[in-house]
């Protein structure tokens, strides 16, 4: 049995100033400093082309596909390059055939832009724990770098993470779990 | 983002040694469902403290602090007092008749005195109903805050006097609770009052891991995108950012004299393990494999890191000596265990073994290695091992959500809790307060 002092004053060990220190988390995506003109009158200073558009019509703006229209690759729906997402079966990093073309063609971007960086990011289905579903993530993440290191890219030009299950879904079927078996590409800046 | 009267007193509830389900129309967001009792309860009747209407902490007496802490470790059986016409506060006013004949075998009597200064004078004497002597006394010069703390410490001596067994009570729980999109970890007493939000984020939180003085957590945080180690002090909420290398930084777990931490790496490979200090230097690697090395944890002694690898191709639980060199494997049913710590008293290994489906809290003898499953299962994740080692704290999932459950380490006594639109997992029992 331990002794415990009589009048032992409690000290403020309970101290409840524990501050909140919010974080912030940084948008991936800026807002588009789009202006626009409530006045269809004053053509003069619309940026869009809507002095001879029906002034009761809707024109739909589509800044994520006018930022993308042409220029960039990555984000051309036409464009495999915009096809981000290595699917795995069960319990497996080995990477699936039906990825090779996707995979070539992020290598062969990443090759002719030397300054483009990708994270891969590594994700599993919510069964199992979160620390060590983090790290079979993580193997997903380096399965495709090594297809991507394969084909010439160096590891200066990727970064391989796992979300772990963090991302996943609590799923009822197989196609949702299917669905969490992925490993992401994400290029740096987007 | 309060989970309200986690494991809290509820007043009109009769604890029953068979299964119950007990909803109580005043925590309606609030499920607590228990399992199980002790072998032998105690019985004990707590009479309401004098004057202590007037100190209440978070609509609670300090005797019905004390009563909620004993009922739920399952090792007394708390009687109803209303039927007791006296209300002794002192043992000279305690008419052992009466208590002998509500077959108490021990009681607690006390009171509260104001202080000049807005201070409190908390008594409380713990007596041999069937002897009829004291078996503990204590007094208290407290500020109203410290209320529920001083009710957790009347417990603990009770406890402590009572079954033998070390402090429990006056602890604190971290966690992390999803809700509204929005990521927190949180630190509430062990009874689930008071909580408060440590840190914040639109982004995953995981792993929240207490310094053995109970002043700072190491947590991850994937607030820039990526998995990002921070440790941060409860007192200032300052915080350092222990490690941010290239790929993950995870598993943070802290040495048990806090000078530095194991944590897990990537960089661009699998998960491997490095020690780091506490202020962030010192990196070095604890162990090469081509394997998944992950989740360590120091044993009390500090003299071995457990950890889980599937370096044999399932994931198993291995140990290594604090400088590195060869892996002893310490698992060997199943075919998945992950998740180790270990007791206070370095005896037992708890972990988390796939079931046939079912993922549960099992507890291994490390001396002869037997294995016994503490909890049912399905989901459950992160155990946690109370300052005593006598209950383990673990997530578990209620209708798809995340919830917290206790389990004494005898696997007797059960408690599930479930907050209704919050979504609660990570626990971390922290180490006792002074």
């Amino acid at each position: 049995m331990k002794q415990i002092n009589l009048s032992k004053k409690l000290v403020g060990t309970l101290v409840l100033a524990l501050l909140l220190a919010a974080c912030k988390s940084t948008p991936m995506v800026d807002k588009p400093a789009a202006v626009e003109d409530k006045n269809p009158t004053n053509s003069a200073s619309t940026m869009g082309d809507s002095s001879s558009a029906d002034p009761n019509g809707i024109k739909e703006l589509n800044v994520d596909g006018a930022a993308s229209t042409g220029n960039n690759p990555l984000n051309d729906p036409n464009n495999i390059l915009s096809k981000r997402s290595v699917f795995f079966a069960f319990d497996s990093d080995a990477v699936k055939a039906e990825f090779a073309p996707m995979i070539e063609a992020h290598a062969k971007y990443l090759l002719a832009n030397g300054d483009a960086k990708l994270i891969l990011q590594g994700n599993t289905d919510d069964r199992g724990t979160r620390e060590y579903n983090l790290s079979l993530g993580q193997r997903r993440s380096v399965a495709v770098k090594k297809s991507l290191n394969l084909l010439g890219v160096q590891d200066k030009q990727i970064e391989t993470i796992s979300y772990g299950e963090e991302k996943a879904t609590t799923c009822s079927d197989e196609a949702c779990y299917q669905a969490a078996r992925r490993a992401d590409i994400v290029y740096v800046g987007e | 983002m309060i989970v309200k009267g986690f494991f809290s007193y509820l007043p009109r509830v009769i604890f029953t040694l068979t299964l119950g389900v007990v909803p109580h129309s005043s925590f309606a967001a609030l499920t607590i469902e228990i399992t199980g009792g002790g072998a032998q309860q105690i019985p004990i009747a707590i009479v309401p403290f004098a004057q202590e209407s007037t100190a209440q902490a978070n609509q609670q007496t300090l005797s019905q602090i004390v009563n909620a802490d004993l009922r739920r470790s399952g090792l007394f059986k708390v009687l109803e007092t209303g039927g007791v016409a006296s209300r002794p506060s002192d043992i000279s006013q305690i008419k052992y008749a009466e208590w002998q004949a509500l077959q108490a075998q021990a009681m607690v009597v006390g009171k509260v005195e104001s202080l000049a200064g807005n201070r409190l004078k908390v008594s409380f004497k713990l007596a041999d109903v069937l002897k009829q002597t004291q078996l503990a006394g204590m007094e208290y010069n407290i500020t109203p805050n410290q209320l529920r703390l001083t009710a957790h410490k009347i417990a603990d001596v009770i406890y402590q006097k009572l079954t033998g067994e070390s402090p429990i009570f006056a602890s604190r729980i971290a966690y992390i609770n999803k809700a509204k999109g929005r990521y927190a970890l949180q630190v509430a007493d062990a009874d689930g009052e008071n909580p408060q939000t440590v840190v914040s984020s639109a982004e995953p939180i995981i792993s929240p891991a207490w310094s053995p003085d109970g002043s700072k957590i190491a947590y991850v945080s994937f607030e820039k995108k990526k998995p990002i180690i921070f440790v941060q002090s409860l007192l200032t909420g300052q915080r350092l950012t222990l490690a941010n290398f290239k790929g993950n930084n995870s598993a943070p777990t802290w040495s048990p004299d806090g000078t530095k931490l194991a944590i897990v790496l990537t960089y661009a490979a699998n998960s491997q393990i490095y020690l780091i200090n506490a202020d962030g230097t010192g990196l070095k690697q604890l162990l090469k494999s081509g394997a998944i090395d992950t989740e360590p944890q120091w044993s009390p002694d500090a003299k071995w890191l457990y950890f889980s690898s599937d370096r044999g191709g399932k994931p198993q639980i291995y140990k290594v000596s604090n400088i590195g060199g060869e892996a002893q494997r310490v698992t060997f049913e199943g075919n998945y265990n992950v998740s180790p710590r270990i007791s206070p008293d370095g005896k037992s290994l708890a972990m988390i073994r796939n079931d046939g489906g079912k993922y549960r809290v099992a507890l291994q003898d490390l001396a002869t290695g037997q294995v016994q499953f503490l909890s049912d299962g399905g989901q459950d994740e992160s155990p946690s091992f109370a300052p005593n080692g006598r209950v383990l704290l673990h997530a578990t999932r209620v209708s798809g959500r995340g919830a917290l459950a206790a389990v004494s380490s005898d696997g007797r006594v059960k408690q599930r809790l479930s907050e209704s639109g919050g979504d609660i997992r990570e626990p971390a029992w922290g180490p006792l307060l002074n």
